[in-house]
């Protein structure tokens, strides 16, 4: 087996087109995931016209103004704005990429929210405009979700502000105090104090006094009250956010979506260079006529698959190693747990392997090991990423069944849980790539007989 | 080398039925007959490489050199590289001189570091050759050996092997060109249908027609109905 090994290294080294592009490839997807998840980080461009004039930006409450624009830079905490002077700039640097949406503050909006603030009931509602380019569905909904929780995170912001003065004003109504309107000074009784004086003036009556049953209506009102109101804050408190959320991770330890994709390109490389070079040289050996020559006695026909299989893991493995270097330029690599992904892409590399050969063994050339390869292999790895329940049940059954017998998820599990500690760990993925890697080199073998 | 009785089926097809023959250590034998008369399928069963359902050969499959029709040969190692790769896989006591000895045999000793790939068709065939012959097997096998070959190459290639058999290599091979069997051969085995119809000298074959050898071997096809 090493003198084939050896050869087909060799034979690869003399090929330097192929083994440049092998390794570009992994330096290549590493570069290209590095800069996205790099990017990520980074704020998308937001046209932003603000159409409220500068004198228009206070909302009065009561006898406090709120400043809307303090609240408007909410909508900038994920956006990197682009300020334009007119809604034709605004759908221009839409429509030329220079931002990926454009966010437009209405002249009327704080007039409108002071209407709602009022109570008024009348008008349509407060309202900001959003343009964006509608040519890429998955852009539309990534800047869309931006924008509607940032506009959430604005909401929440004043309905607190406005649950604050409120509860400022039902505190005074209940213990008394005093307030600026117009500017001139009122001193409140409060609800609590009104009631001590009429219990006192009550008290101080005779039994019989005909103004006693109207001053104990007063007491209870006034108790009644205070109870009550009591109980406004929280219930003030609740109409700005009704609905808390609260997360709990019932299954699997919690993995960024960056660190989830750093172990999803690493699985990818694994599978596509572990298939080719595993399949690949295989059928090789039948292209140079070489494999009757080899099994009519030198090497058992095992033998050789095993060299295949560990020549496809060997490769793989040293081609995703080099895409994990490259991406560690860009983003934390946990290099404290390389002996956990190294064991996982070794493991995965030779289940990749195992199928490579398999598909090797039941095509004639190198090129029908190629497609056949790429035809088989991206669907599975597709299937492999569908969710539980956002599919039927049935549908999630095939499912299962696709990502049992072919290696991909258990090696992006494998890969995932070696770099980033994530369920379902390490012992049972890497478990199941042996299996499999048993199992398809089994299938190789007794392929292999056609090519006799 | 004895061949007795080998018999041999893909699914219902019967591409050998109880052939036998012998070759003596020094003989040329030639196997000739039409498309599909089992040639291939003999030498693949007397070399190891395939199973017969019934019968048996003398001569284990690390004592036969087995060489195929299409060059068995890696095109992007160099002929010394091809060479060394298969004398260490064949188990050689010493490759490297194993590699010395076909290098020098088959003339190819200045080629040596070239890649087979840009060698001409008749070298490859003889690396091809060689490469059956490093263990130094006492029974070689050939497969169309000088198919593809022009008849320069051709010559040289049945002079490399008319000299192997002068030092006691029994060679047995499998052409279409029954003039080239006829001029070499010691003796020659006639296949068809995956019977032997014919086993002996060519002059007893051609018998005492007076047309050529391959007239007289048509001829013989004929007479037994094929």
């Amino acid at each position: 087996m090493r003198w084939l090994l050896l050869k087909d290294l060799q034979i690869l080294r003399r090929s330097p087109l192929l083994v440049a592009l092998l390794l570009a490839y992994g330096a290549l997807v590493g570069a290209l995931l590095g800069f996205a998840v790099q990017r990520d980080d980074a704020k998308p461009k937001v046209a932003f016209l603000n159409e409220v004039p500068a004198s228009a930006v206070g909302i009065q409450v009561g006898s406090q103004k709120i400043d809307a624009s303090k609240y408007a830079d909410r909508l900038f905490e994920s956006v990197d704005p682009i300020r334009v002077k007119s809604r034709a700039e605004a759908i221009d640097t839409v429509r030329s990429g220079d931002a990926i949406a454009a966010l437009i503050i209405p002249r009327d909006l704080t007039r409108r929210l002071q209407s709602v603030i009022r109570l008024a009931g009348t008008g349509a509602p407060p309202t900001v405009e959003v343009l964006y380019n509608d040519e890429n569905p998955l852009k539309t909904q990534a800047v869309e979700s931006r924008i509607k929780a940032r506009l959430a995170d604005a909401n929440k912001a004043i309905s607190e502000k406005l649950t604050q003065i409120s509860a400022g004003y039902l505190g005074i109504l209940l213990h008394g105090g005093s307030f600026s309107l117009l500017g001139q000074k009122f001193s409140v009784l409060g609800l609590q104090r009104t009631r001590d004086v009429v219990q006192q003036t009550l008290r101080r009556l005779p039994t019989g006094a005909p103004q006693r049953a109207d001053l104990q209506q007063v007491a209870n009102f006034a108790q009644l009250a205070i109870d009550n109101l009591d109980l406004s804050k929280p219930v003030l408190a609740s109409i700005g956010e009704p609905l808390h959320v609260k997360r709990t991770v019932v299954t699997g330890k919690h993995v960024s979506a960056n660190a989830f994709y750093i172990a999803l390109a690493a699985a990818v490389t694994l599978m596509i260079i572990g298939l080719f070079l595993g399949g690949g040289m295989l059928a090789l050996e039948r292209e140079e006529h070489a494999f009757g020559r080899l099994v009519r006695g030198p090497v058992s026909r095992w033998e050789l698959l095993g060299e295949k299989v560990l020549l496809g893991a060997i490769a793989a493995l040293a081609a995703t190693v080099i895409e994990l270097v490259v991406i560690s330029l860009f983003d934390d690599l946990r290099w404290g747990r390389i002996a956990g992904w190294m064991l996982a892409l070794l493991v995965g590399g030779l289940a990749f392997g195992a199928v490579g050969t398999a598909f090797g063994a039941l095509t004639r050339d190198v090129r029908a090991t190629t497609l056949l390869a790429i035809l088989v292999a991206l669907p599975f790895a597709f299937l492999a990423l569908i969710p539980s329940g956002v599919v039927a049940n049935w549908v999630y059954d095939v499912v299962r069944i696709a990502s049992a017998i072919f290696p991909f998820k258990p090696a992006l599990q494998a890969v995932n849980a070696g770099l980033n500690d994530a369920d379902p760990g390490l012992a049972g993925p890497l478990a199941h790539l042996a299996v499999l890697a048993v199992g398809y080199t089994a299938v190789a073998r007794v392929g292999l007989r056609r090519f006799a | 080398m004895n061949v007795r009785g080998v018999t041999k089926r893909f699914g219902d097809r019967v591409a050998l039925r109880d052939v036998s023959f012998e070759a003596a250590d020094g003989e040329l034998v030639a196997l000739i007959g039409p498309n599909g008369a089992g040639k291939t399928t003999l030498l693949s069963i007397a070399g190891g490489l395939l199973k017969a359902d019934a019968g048996e050969v003398s001569r284990a499959p690390r004592e036969v050199g087995w060489v195929p029709q299409q060059q068995a040969v890696y095109s992007k190692l160099s002929v010394a590289e091809n060479l060394r790769l298969f004398a260490r896989l064949e188990k050689c006591a010493d490759p490297g001189a194993a590699v010395d000895r076909m290098l020098e045999q088959s003339g190819l000793r200045d080629r040596a570091n070239d890649e087979v790939g840009t060698l001409s068709g008749g070298n490859r065939q003889r690396v091809n050759i060689a490469i059956g012959l490093l263990s130094e097997p006492s029974v070689l096998l050939l497969d169309e050996p000088s198919a593809a070959l022009d008849p320069r190459q051709r010559a040289r290639l049945w002079e490399f092997i008319e000299g192997l058999s002068a030092r006691g290599t029994t060679v047995v091979f499998a052409t279409h060109d029954v003039a080239e069997a006829e001029r070499h051969a010691h003796r020659v085995l006639v296949l068809a249908d995956g019977e032997l119809l014919f086993d002996g000298p060519t002059a007893q074959l051609q018998g005492p027609s007076d047309g050529d050898f391959e007239t007289a071997f048509v001829e013989f096809l004929r007479s037994k109905g094929h």
